[in-house]
């Protein structure tokens, strides 16, 4: 333990051990694979498309309207999730929920694994959720369920989510639109 | 634009607890008050402590829903707290909190205010510091006094329960002389330290010490602190919160300690420098109280 950082008193397995960083500038992560953007943009709504429940799980950075970005990227996340035929379950704060939450109907960052449980989720995207509460909610699934975790982040990515976009703003989110449109009309969904 | 950070958009609104929305409609916000905040908005506000994670009864449980209820603009409020009972409560508040290092909460506290003045010049903001008496007399003492000696503008309210109550029951420099706890066999050997006085000789407008048996009073001397520490410089309140589990007392018996210690340890006091008294009349004259 001396010589080992505080990551390494987590119970959960971090991804940045295995050597999986976030992506550089302009490209995307898939699984440990550093790959373009467009790459990664499409196989996340193939997965979107095609696993159980799919789910978008929007942060406060998007169900709140404090400012013209946020309110944008909410239109924009609404047809995302028709487009993707996903369901939509709010992480409206990062409180500890007592005495217990409602599974059914939101996602706490504490324990993010029970609403996956509970509504059988096979793929989910963490959107909107500030960057110190999705690592660790990303940590947290990947290691207790066996859901296909995506983080669309506004900054430099999650490395222990499954796939991960990073900069992401309304001009990509309008793009990942179009390209999950196309996907769509591939798989004929 | 702070209370923009509760408002919806309007295409998750269907997806969002009731709770959440609740926030949205009915909570108390000052820009959405024509009277000042008040007691009378504990039944129903949601920003106000719903839920609680303390033992049953406890008193700071119900001083906290005073305080908060008593905040004059909550939305342009920052509370600062500090490791203790009032650390687990602080998470089912939908208000600004800051969890700063065990004692260094008026030292946080003082950063934040200077921060939020130079980046908000034209916008009030409150930064109240609220702790128990481990962290404002014993552990943090250094930093309190530090505070008050520098004239910053922040209020600081102390929940003194004469004890630490959650490691264990450990005497305090709040703990009366000779009081008995499962950590203190032998009794303390000392006097309770007299905080109260200390704020005002090191330079707190408005001192006060108190228990929280009056729910209104509370409330009133809350204000009180935080307009004077708002226009003039730092204020001090002490509250009296006994922990009911470490001096053997059932969860009803609360309010019966507090009402008994109003005339004895915790019988009133209050100081107030001339220039704040000028600046309270000022402010009730306004309206504000």
């Amino acid at each position: 333990m001396a010589n080992q950082g505080p990551a390494y008193y987590s119970p959960y397995p971090a991804a940045t051990y295995e050597g999986v960083i976030t992506p550089p500038e302009g490209k995307a992560l898939l699984l440990s694979d550093v790959v373009d953007e467009e790459v990664a943009m499409r196989e996340i709504a193939k997965v979107m498309l095609t696993k159980e429940n799919a789910t978008i799980f929007p942060g406060p950075q998007v169900l709140y309207g404090f400012n013209e970005e946020a309110k944008k990227k909410a239109t924009l996340i609404k047809e995302m999730a028709e487009v993707l035929n996903a369901k939509m379950i709010p992480m409206y704060d990062y409180r500890p929920k007592y005495p217990k939450i409602d599974a059914e109907v939101e996602i706490n960052p504490n324990h993010p694994n029970l609403t996956i449980w509970h509504n059988n989720i096979k793929a989910a995207i963490f959107i909107g959720v500030h960057c110190h509460y999705a690592n660790v909610a990303l940590k947290i699934v990947r290691s207790e369920t066996d859901c296909y975790t995506i983080a669309i982040c506004g900054l430099s990515g999650h490395e222990d989510a499954m796939a991960t976009l990073r900069d992401q703003h309304s001009s990509e989110l309008e793009k990942f639109i179009k390209i999950a449109k196309e996907v769509k009309a591939e798989l004929g969904k | 634009m702070a209370i923009d950070i509760y408002k919806i958009n309007p295409e998750f609104r269907d997806i969002m607890p009731k709770e959440i929305i609740d926030l949205e409609e009915n909570a108390t916000w000052a820009q959405n008050q024509s009277k000042p905040r008040g007691i009378k908005e504990l039944p129903e506000t949601k920003e106000i402590l719903e839920e609680h994670s303390l033992c049953a009864g406890c008193p700071e449980a119900a001083a906290l829903r005073y305080v908060l209820s008593a905040l004059p603009k909550p939305e342009e409020t920052i509370i600062v707290n500090s490791t203790g009972c009032t650390s687990l409560m602080f998470p089912h508040i939908a208000l600004h909190t800051v969890h700063s290092l065990f004692g260094n909460q008026n030292a946080v506290a003082s950063g934040i205010k200077r921060v939020l003045d130079w980046r908000f010049p034209d916008t009030e903001k409150d930064v109240v510091v609220l702790a128990g008496d481990g962290a404002t007399v014993d552990i943090g003492l250094d930093y309190t006094l530090q505070s008050f000696f520098r004239q910053e503008n922040i209020t600081t309210i102390c929940f003194d329960n004469e004890v630490y109550a959650n490691t264990g029951g450990q005497e305090s420099g709040m703990t009366p002389k000779g009081q008995v706890f499962k950590m203190a066999p032998t009794g303390k050997k000392f006097e309770k330290v007299k905080m109260w006085e200390l704020a005002k000789t090191s330079g707190c407008h408005y001192s006060i010490n108190m228990t929280a048996s009056a729910p209104k009073a509370v409330a009133k001397a809350v204000r009180e602190a935080i307009l004077i520490a708002r226009e003039i410089g730092p204020t001090y309140l002490n509250i009296y919160t006994p922990c009911i589990l470490e001096i053997g007392l059932s969860a009803n018996e609360g309010l019966g300690e507090m009402k008994d210690q109003d005339k004895d340890r915790f019988a009133s006091y209050k100081y107030i420098s001339p220039e704040a008294e000028e600046f309270l009349k000022k402010c009730k004259a306004e309206g504000k109280l």
